[in-house]
């Protein structure tokens, strides 16, 4: 099946041109059909191409398609690189975009759009596999933009309205700065080493200066920094939530946001040996992760509390990067991708119950209403929370492990982090399913669990939130640590926990503490005390108001950014464009006009006069030649 | 015989030819002269093809032949349009186009 591996791109793709071409002569249920089943197809090679993986001993295949770009001493094959990494994320992207694509036929059923949904769904997969599966920067390049592509597409999906129009815009824009920083990284790569290839790149890593490494992993965390949403790239993301719901679970847990941890664990070496790039890395993700995890805090968008959860926990896996551990990150990657896929395709279940309403303010008491939905996102609550045995606790831990032993100080702020997840998660799931009905009485009346297509996935992903910490468990409980032997052949320098066990106990112990702490506190808070959010915001609190506004920083970028920018180019267009460039432009228009209206003249039509001139002319021409 | 005699024959018709297009308005005596100048430089062809005993000259005479009696053609048809429409062929009123 590795041989084959090229078909797992290939069924996406497909499944996009069919959508894309006769989309609209196509029934739902064929349009829906064939963009889940294309995915599911996908998803069947690569888990029998897993299990061969599993059972070789070669763990690194080049599948090589054909020459694609042959120049001078640049020679890029397309070819794939299928490796332990790329095959666990293959697993991640097809599995749950199954999911996500099932769960859409069920929620998108009445939009009108519905095949350019699809055609879309199908694409932003292809791309992504595309991203994971190239065995060069560049294939990964083509990736990166595509996915950039499709979640502009997507985010703009509803391109009737305005404000989701500029919100898919502000996601590219922002994608785009990023980019440009990935985009020097290769270009830089390819400078230092004369290739571009992963082998090349990575066997001689250690030849250049660590001044070339260091700005080499700089420049592709910038990158990455765009596409996962990091500080201070990360304001795209809490508004790329005006997108359908799906849209958002595929965006937040299979695709687009994890190709910056991807990006970064493939490329491993270089963070390995420069001191500086990992430790930028470890700062800016703990930072996102606290600053992200306060405006959850006192969010009101059930959608938007959810993306500054993946935020802030997108800040614990570049936390996770950045003190080396590697496949915890990854591991991480895996259980945020059941949780939150789950979270956010329950968080659809329930807009869709309360019929396109997304304010939790005006939820409240929908336990019993919807059961399923209820109790799927409760277990994704708690997976989220940290609350062992389930799945996010273990992935969590090992990150936090990892990072006490690097340093003490960005422990005790990942551990603040994790707390403040607990707390607004457990503030959105009492105020969405506890206390009294908020909303309308229309609303109430049409409260409804969803169709089946929508709650069997919530129910897998559940169930896979609930067992998934069975992949990493900690290494003391004599138990292989199947993450990280699973990773350990692409992951150069090796991290291994110096920790011993009575600390490790502690730690565990502390996090559990914490954890349970934090959520009977927003238990008391929001269900004994049954505090509600204020309604308007001059009620507030001066903190609560900074935080409630998200501390300012889309205004404050429109201030320092934005605004001069504006003003540098309305200067430009009035004085350069105006003036310098239609004056050259018009300037030459009228000067021919000019001359023309001269010239005209000599046209009178008259024949004789022609012919003479013409006779005259034949003379001069013949006396110019024999005085010459 | 001198090559003289035929050049200056050759440059008296070219030159009779040549004035009767531009004095003419007549539009039947200006394609004469037309012909009148063609004739001119063919016989300046055939001449010097016969003085350097060369037959390339001759051909090209065939052509200019050929040719002539294509434009002929064309003119003519041209200009028997252009009497049925205005009943003329007085070269000064074509210049109704300028208009």
């Amino acid at each position: 099946m590795i041989k084959l591996i090229a078909l797992v791109p290939l069924f996406p793709l497909i499944g996009f041109l069919i959508n894309g071409f006769f989309g609209k002569k196509l029934s739902k249920g064929l349009s829906g059909g064939i963009a889940s089943v294309s995915v599911l197809a996908s998803f069947i090679v690569a888990v029998l191409a897993f299990l061969e993986l599993e059972h070789s001993t070669n763990k690194s295949h080049v599948v090589e398609l054909f020459s694609w770009i042959s120049a001078d001493t640049l020679n890029i094959p397309f070819e794939f690189l299928y490796d332990p990494l790329s095959a666990w994320f293959l697993l991640i992207i097809t599995g749950i975009g199954f999911l996500i694509h099932i769960y859409s036929t069920g929620y998108m059923h009445d939009d009108a759009g519905f095949s350019r949904f699809f055609t879309y769904l199908n694409l932003f997969v292809f791309f992504m596999l595309l991203l994971v599966m190239g065995n060069n920067y560049l294939i990964v390049f083509v990736g990166w933009e595509g996915v950039g592509l499709c979640s502009y597409l997507l985010i703009g999906f509803w391109f009737k309205n305005q404000a989701y129009n500029d919100a898919a815009r502000k996601a590219f824009v922002m994608n785009r700065i990023g980019d440009l920083g990935f985009l020097l990284g290769i270009i830089l790569i390819f400078v230092s080493y004369g290739s571009i290839s992963y082998g090349d790149v990575f066997s001689r890593a250690g030849v250049s200066s660590n001044a070339v490494v260091t700005a080499i992993a700089l420049l592709l965390f910038i990158g990455a920094m765009g596409k996962s949403a990091q500080i201070p790239l990360y304001t795209w993301l809490p508004d790329a939530m005006a997108g359908p719901t799906p849209v958002s679970a595929l965006i937040h847990a299979a695709t687009m946001v994890t190709a910056g941890i991807y990006m970064i664990v493939r490329s491993n070496v270089f963070y390995s040996i420069s001191e500086v790039a990992s430790e930028t890395v470890a700062i800016v993700g703990v930072v996102t992760a606290i600053f992200a995890a306060t405006i959850g805090l006192l969010q009101n968008d059930i959608k938007k509390i959810l993306a500054y959860s993946t935020v802030s926990q997108l800040g614990l896996m570049f936390l996770g990067l950045g003190v080396g551990a590697f496949s915890s990150s990854v591991f991480h990657v895996t259980t945020h991708a059941f949780f939150k896929a789950l979270l956010f395709l329950g968080a659809g279940s329930v807009i869709h119950a309360m019929g396109g309403e997304q304010d939790i303010r005006k939820m409240g008491g929908l336990k019993g209403k919807i059961k399923i939905t209820y109790i799927t996102m409760l277990l994704g609550t708690i997976a989220i929370s940290g609350i062992p045995p389930f799945s996010g606790f273990f992935s969590k831990d090992e990150i936090l492990a990892h990072t006490y032993e690097h340093s003490k100080l960005l422990w005790v702020l990942g551990m603040i982090a994790s707390m403040l997840t607990a707390f607004y998660m457990f503030r959105m799931l009492f105020l969405t399913f506890f206390g009294k009905f908020r909303g309308t009485h229309e609303q109430e009346h049409h409260l409804h669990e969803s169709p089946s297509s929508m709650t069997i996935p919530l129910m897998v992903l559940a169930a896979f939130s609930v067992l998934g910490g069975a992949l990493g468990l900690p290494e003391f409980w004599h138990m292989p640590n199947w993450m990280s032997e699973h990773l350990s052949p692409i992951i150069l320098h090796k991290n291994p926990s110096a920790l011993d066990h009575t600390t490790e106990w502690t730690l565990m112990g502390l996090a559990i503490v914490a954890a349970g702490v934090v959520i009977y506190f927003a238990h008391a808070m929001f269900i004994t005390n049954g505090v509600l959010p204020l309604e308007s915001e001059e009620k507030m609190k001066p903190w609560q108001k900074l935080i409630y506004n998200k501390y300012y920083v889309d205004e404050f970028y429109d201030a320092v950014i934005r605004k001069p920018l504006d003003l540098i180019s309305t200067a430009f267009y009035k004085f350069l464009d105006l003036q310098v460039i239609d004056g050259l432009v018009n300037g030459v228009g009228s000067m021919v006009k000019g001359i023309g209206s001269v010239v005209r003249l000599l046209q009178s039509g008259n024949i004789g006069f022609y012919i003479v001139s013409m006779v005259l002319g034949v003379i001069l021409i013949l006396l110019f030649t024999f005085i010459i | 015989m001198s090559i003289n005699y035929y050049i200056l024959l050759s440059a008296v018709l070219f030159i009779i030819g040549a004035v009767g297009v531009m004095a003419r308005r007549n539009s039947i005596i200006i394609f004469m002269c037309i012909e009148l100048m063609l004739n001119a430089v063919n016989l300046m062809l055939v001449s010097f093809s016969t003085l350097h005993n060369d037959a390339k000259g001759q051909v090209f005479v065939f052509f200019i032949m050929a040719v002539a009696a294509a434009e002929v053609a064309v003119g003519l048809a041209i200009l028997s349009m252009i009497y049925r429409n205005i009943k003329n062929i007085d070269t000064d009123l074509l210049s109704n186009l300028k208009n």
